[in-house]
């Protein structure tokens, strides 16, 4: 490889010459990173697996025992863990349908000039930007039964969001779609402001209802930004460990991640939730490879 | 734009606007619920009908910050007398500040605080530092499989946390780094290069090739040009990136929950491990809470026309 640079400077010039080369460069900048990615991400991957095939226990001094794909026909027989992907699933659908109906109409209503929209659109981004476990500790006092404003404000009584089975995931899905919202708001608002003024002023002129232009105009343009939006919340949410956890302690929220923390880091049962972690690690990257696939093709446009 | 606007239009413009205000105001709530309990007399962050307007005070700070024990019999009226101000208002509350000799013991809290600085901080320069080098290289030169090596890095941060903390766990066991500032600062590394790299790839593509090319003919080596040429354009590009990867390291829970428990402990496992058994004190964990939350609503503002490229790793620029 003569010259590796995308810059065009001739390799025989006085000015390539000097000092390392680009080849020398390049090498120095990248592989430090990936190096270092691949001992802190790649590599525990690789142990992760090789223990998930065994019966080896983090808290026990015993030796661990080879115990072939034992780990994974118990997992995927086991309903214990089906119901923890159902509850996720509920989770994830509840959540982030809010998240995207909430996020696109609240961009709907922002997409026009008002004073101090800046101010606003800023003000209305901040649950986002904030620390989930300690928002979501907070969230147990605005839900409280005895003197949580939430039940005040709304004429509730002592409904107990949080320690009712039938309400908790329900209960922290809003929360996360109070948190999260804004997410989809801030994506919807650039896809509304990439379209062009003159289809809408065309659409005008030609007496087309407010529905019309909306559904032929407004959303066909929004929706690969708003499918980035889908993508990205749906892969987060299916994740979701620190709001559930630190907002209530019901069976009936324990999402996939919660299962698998308990399961490594309190029964300390290290070679079966290194295989339910594997299960997992499959499906969020099927989702990740979706995602990175669209991201792409938006940049492209 | 001269658009007629009929009187229908103008109604529904206003509409709109009005319902912007009352959904920023419910947005706002929870927030407003946390900074006000933060000032509120004990009492008050638990009284039914909730309350909304108060005499603000300051007296859940100094709880936040001192260990105190509930005081058996009414504090001797010289020794009261003679307490500063902010010890007064703990009196008040029937509790008295624990002492070693005349020294005020603090709580955990401070602690947990400068551990949260400690690790965001060390992290975010190590992880802005890297990511700003190859974004540079993936940026300018030509690399083999640089599709595939980009999404190898994204998808880096996609591994949910809890995943990658159990063998993680188990090799810091081995090499004594559990519960230590630098095995978290590692981690966060870890989950921030990746991001840090898309980041800085769209701002290192927005800047002129042309402004090395000038530098190279004039006779500065890459290197030179890289630092005195490239950098400079970059800035406001490496203070974005690390704004962002700041915030996501100092909101991190799950690693700091399952990495560290006492030495190393940040903020976010240790507000909620407050919480305990028996009745909890609000106001001392809201003003907790809002310590935590301020800097981080202070840098919102100040990203405020970079948030759509961080959320979405630079993909979307506007």
């Amino acid at each position: 490889m003569a010259s590796v640079a995308l810059t065009h400077l001739d390799p025989a010039s006085r000015a390539a010459a000097r000092g390392w080369s680009d080849l020398t460069i390049r090498n120095l900048f990248i592989i430090p990173t990936l190096v270092f990615l691949i001992i802190f991400n790649i590599f525990p991957l690789i142990y992760s697996l090789g223990y998930s095939f065994t019966n080896f226990a983090a808290n026990r001094s015993e030796p661990w025992q080879f115990v072939g794909l034992q780990n994974y026909r118990e997992l995927l027989s086991d309903d214990h863990i089906w119901s923890n992907f159902i509850i996720t699933a509920k989770y994830v659908i509840v959540s982030v349908a809010g998240q995207m109906i909430v996020g696109f109409g609240l961009a709907l209503l922002l997409n026009r000039s008002f004073p101090m929209k800046g101010l606003i659109t800023t003000l209305l981004l901040l649950p986002m930007m904030m620390s989930a476990a300690v928002v979501g500790l907070f969230w147990q006092l605005l839900y409280s039964p005895s003197w949580g404003p939430i039940n005040y404000v709304f004429g509730l009584g002592d409904f107990a969001w949080l320690s009712n089975p039938d309400s908790a995931l329900y209960a922290v899905a809003i929360t996360d779609i109070w948190m999260w919202s804004p997410f989809v708001m801030l994506l919807s608002l650039a896809g509304l402001s990439a379209v062009p003024q003159h289809l809408y002023e065309a659409a005008a002129i030609d007496r087309a209802g407010w529905w019309y232009t909306f559904t032929r105009i407004t959303l066909p343009l929004v929706s690969p930004i708003l499918l980035i939006a889908l993508i990205f919340r749906t892969m987060e949410a299916f994740k979701t460990f620190d709001i559930a956890y630190t907002m209530t302690t019901q069976p009936t929220a324990e999402l996939i991640a919660i299962r698998l923390y308990k399961q490594a880091f309190q029964q300390w049962d290290t070679g079966k939730s290194c295989a339910l972690a594997y299960i997992v690690l499959i499906m969020v990257l099927a989702i990740t490879n979706l995602y990175v696939k669209y991201l792409n093709k938006v940049k492209e446009r | 734009m001269a658009a007629v606007r009929t009187s229908s239009e103008v109604a529904l413009n206003r509409a709109a606007i009005v319902a912007v205000l009352v959904a920023t105001l419910i947005f706002l709530a929870p927030i407003y619920w946390i900074a006000s309990t933060a000032f509120k007399p004990k009492e008050l962050a638990v009284s039914v009908p909730p309350t909304v307007l108060f005499q603000p005070e300051v007296t859940p700070f100094i709880r936040l910050f001192t260990k105190r024990v509930q005081m058996q019999k009414p504090v001797d009226p010289q020794v009261y007398e003679a307490a500063p101000w902010w010890e007064k208002r703990i009196y008040d509350g029937g509790e008295r500040v624990l002492k070693v000799g005349k020294d005020v013991q603090l709580s955990q809290y401070p602690n947990r605080f400068m551990n949260s600085l400690i690790v965001a901080v060390i992290s975010t320069v190590l992880a802005v530092g890297m990511g700003t080098f190859t974004a540079y290289g993936f940026s300018r030169f030509k690399v083999a499989g640089e599709a595939d090596l980009l999404f190898f890095i994204l998808s880096t941060r996609m591994l949910p946390p809890v995943v990658v903390a159990i063998p993680m766990f188990l090799m810091y066991r081995m090499v004594g780094l559990n519960d230590s500032h630098i095995g978290l600062i590692i981690l966060y590394v870890a989950f921030n290069l990746s991001f840090s790299v898309w980041l800085m790839k769209g701002f290192m593509d927005e800047i002129p090739k042309e402004y090395e090319e000038a530098a190279l003919v004039d006779g500065y080596t890459r290197m030179q040009a890289f630092f005195k040429i490239v950098l400079p354009e970059a800035a406001t590009g490496i203070a974005a990136t690390a704004v962002f990867c700041f915030i996501t390291a100092w909101n991190e829970y799950a690693f700091a929950l399952i990495m560290t428990n006492r030495r190393a402990q940040t903020a976010p496992p240790f507000i909620p491990s407050q919480i305990g058994s028996g009745l909890p004190d609000w106001t001392t964990i809201a003003a907790g809470t809002f310590l935590f939350l301020l800097p981080v609503a202070i840098f919102t503002f100040l990203l405020r026309n970079h948030l759509l490229r961080g959320v979405t790793f630079g993909a979307i620029r506007k």
